[in-house]
């Protein structure tokens, strides 16, 4: 399997790189640019991270974002790919415990760390808190953005914990709370299609106060 | 995406070193503002190098009473600093009030500073934007100008310079420092370190290529009220229509800097120095020298009344 694996995203990429290059040229002499060096042939270099528990090693070309990287390579496709600019926050996971855009990473950046996705939260046999919170709460509508949502809600019951302020937070010197909110505010960096925002920050707080 | 090739730097001096080494070379640190533009091809780095592993990821005492945060230490981290939020609180006001969750655990101190600017036709490629293909024109000029610049813009390029963290350590008096390939250090204060656009709106501050930040310090805590207002499209995650910075003392003198309004945070000694008679007398010679649109004309009159709000405050 490995061989022709390989051999197939080599090819590709020899292509995507060939096209890639003459098109590059054409622009920079349309504008006059001869400055600018030319782009090296694709480069591919291994990764090691672990994700949801799993070593995983991987070999990527290095413009694989590590959002692609789950998605295509790990085929763990529960992290969604909304924009892929940083501004909808469907692509959030948790690396070394912080949730972070996937989509405006490099995965040759992540050698090393821990990555947790929607996958590594919980299972359909045995869900994980926030899960079931979205759920009682009817945290969603088309579920699209949903993975991102629970993630960046775990992590932000967890930022309050340590002490993180907000935009909202009134007394810098206080215990930061988990109200309504501060909910709404720290989970601006997700954006919902439908409209389910209300029913997130409500299943956050609960989960907030029983915890 | 066009390709590149990747390394990790272990010292800054080897980071400054492989960027200087290389043309078309690039540091990286939290990659939220390069490759989002990397992936529209307007930055086309051919090596990028990863400054994550340098070891400036600390927040330390200086021996003048400050503080000296490493150009690493994230968004986050310095945001929700004790020491930050204590003696700098317009500094953790202005990081909170930019970005999300997500991006600030991400952004670093040093890639923040040299985010570059939103104007969306630097953004959209098919337009021309002198900053983006110097001598190209601007299309911003006879186009949508409402989040654009005021002042301190020229005829080439009108645009702002986008960040919220920024104009927070301008009225702080910050100071970058710097080390290049040859390990030479230097320290810019943040007055001098971003460029008007004159005629060269592709150079947008003072270091030299390869150059590499390694910390933002800032002076002895100032006391008074830290006060950071933003005013934006929405209540959260949209970049400053304008913005004011400010440390408000209990006489009513102090310091002023205002966002969204100029190619660098904005802070007018004569202007500041107007302070205890209110928000008018300040804006009125802050401004003294905007030539908005018609478009934006309506950022000088927004940004005297968020001073107005910051001066309620502080007296409250
Ligand atoms: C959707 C969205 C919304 C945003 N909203 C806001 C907002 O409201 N307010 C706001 O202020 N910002 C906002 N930002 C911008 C964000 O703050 C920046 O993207 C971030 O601070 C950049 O930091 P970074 O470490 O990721 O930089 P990078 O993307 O890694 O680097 C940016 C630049 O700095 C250079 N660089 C990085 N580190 C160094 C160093 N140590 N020495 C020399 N050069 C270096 C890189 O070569 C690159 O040119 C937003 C971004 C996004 C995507
Ligand atoms: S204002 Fe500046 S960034 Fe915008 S199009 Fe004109 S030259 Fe480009």
């Amino acid at each position: 399997m490995a061989g022709p694996i390989s051999l197939k995203v080599t090819r590709r990429g020899i292509l995507a790189g060939g096209a890639m290059s003459a098109a590059v040229s054409q622009v920079a002499l349309a504008k006059g640019q001869v400055e600018t060096p030319s782009a090296p042939p694709p480069a591919h270099q291994k990764v090691r991270l672990t994700v949801n528990g799993r070593d995983r090693e991987l070999d990527v070309d290095t413009r694989v974002t590590l959002l692609d990287a789950l998605r295509e390579h790990m085929k763990l496709t529960g992290t969604k790919k909304g924009c892929d600019h940083g501004q909808c926050g469907a692509c959030t996971v948790m690396v070394n415990g912080e949730r972070i855009n996937s989509c405006l990473s490099l995965a040759v950046m992540h050698d090393g760390d821990e990555v947790t996705t929607i996958e590594g939260l919980g299972t359909p046999e045995n869900l994980h808190p926030m899960q079931d919170a979205f759920i009682e709460y009817d945290g969603y509508q088309c579920g699209y953005c949903t993975p991102g949502q629970i993630c960046s809600a775990v992590a932000v019951l967890e930022e309050i914990k340590q002490g993180v302020p907000s935009h909202v937070t009134q007394d810098l010197s206080s215990k930061m709370q988990p109200t309504n909110l501060e909910m709404r505010e720290r989970m601006s960096g997700n954006i919902c299609r439908c409209g389910a925002y209300s029913n997130i920050a409500e299943a956050m707080a609960k989960l907030a106060v029983e915890s | 995406m066009r390709s590149f090739t990747y390394e990790r730097a272990k010292t800054p001096q080897q980071a400054a070193a492989a960027v200087a080494g290389t043309p078309g070379g690039k540091f990286i640190a939290g990659g939220t503002n390069l490759l989002d533009l990397m992936k529209l091809e307007i930055e086309t780095p051919v090596h990028l190098v990863d400054v994550q592993d340098v070891g400036l990821d600390r927040i330390e005492p200086t021996e003048a009473g400050g503080l000296r945060i490493g150009a690493l230490v994230s968004n986050t981290a310095l945001s929700a600093d004790a020491r930050v939020m204590r003696d700098y609180a317009v500094l953790t006001r202005a990081i909170q009030a930019g970005a999300s969750g997500q991006l600030r655990n991400k952004a670093t101190t040093g890639g923040n500073l040299l985010q570059r600017t939103r104007c969306p036709y630097f953004y959209d490629t098919n337009m021309p934007c002198n900053k983006r293909d110097p001598g190209a024109g601007c299309a911003a000029k006879d186009g949508y100008s409402r989040q654009l610049g005021v002042i301190g813009i020229s005829e080439s390029c009108i645009a702002t310079y986008p960040g919220d963290m920024a104009v927070a350590l301008r009225v702080l008096d910050a100071v970058v420092e710097t080390i290049d390939a040859d390990g030479e250090t230097r320290s810019i204060p943040i007055a001098d370190f971003h460029s008007l656009w004159g005629d060269t709106p592709h150079i947008e501050n003072v270091l030299a290529d390869g150059e590499m930040i390694t910390a933002v310090t800032l002076p002895r805590p100032l006391g008074g009220k830290h006060i950071y207002h933003k005013v934006r499209d929405r209540r959260s995650y949209a970049f400053a229509l304008v913005s004011v910075a400010a440390v408000i003392q209990p006489d009513g003198t102090g310091r002023v800097a205002f966002g969204g309004m100029a190619p660098k945070p904005w802070r007018v000694a004569a202007a500041e120095a107007a302070l205890p008679q209110g928000a008018a007398a300040v804006a009125a010679r802050a401004f003294a020298d905007a030539q908005p649109t018609d478009h934006n004309r309506y950022k000088i009159s927004l940004a005297e009344r968020t001073l107005a709000g910051v001066l309620a405050e502080a007296r409250s």
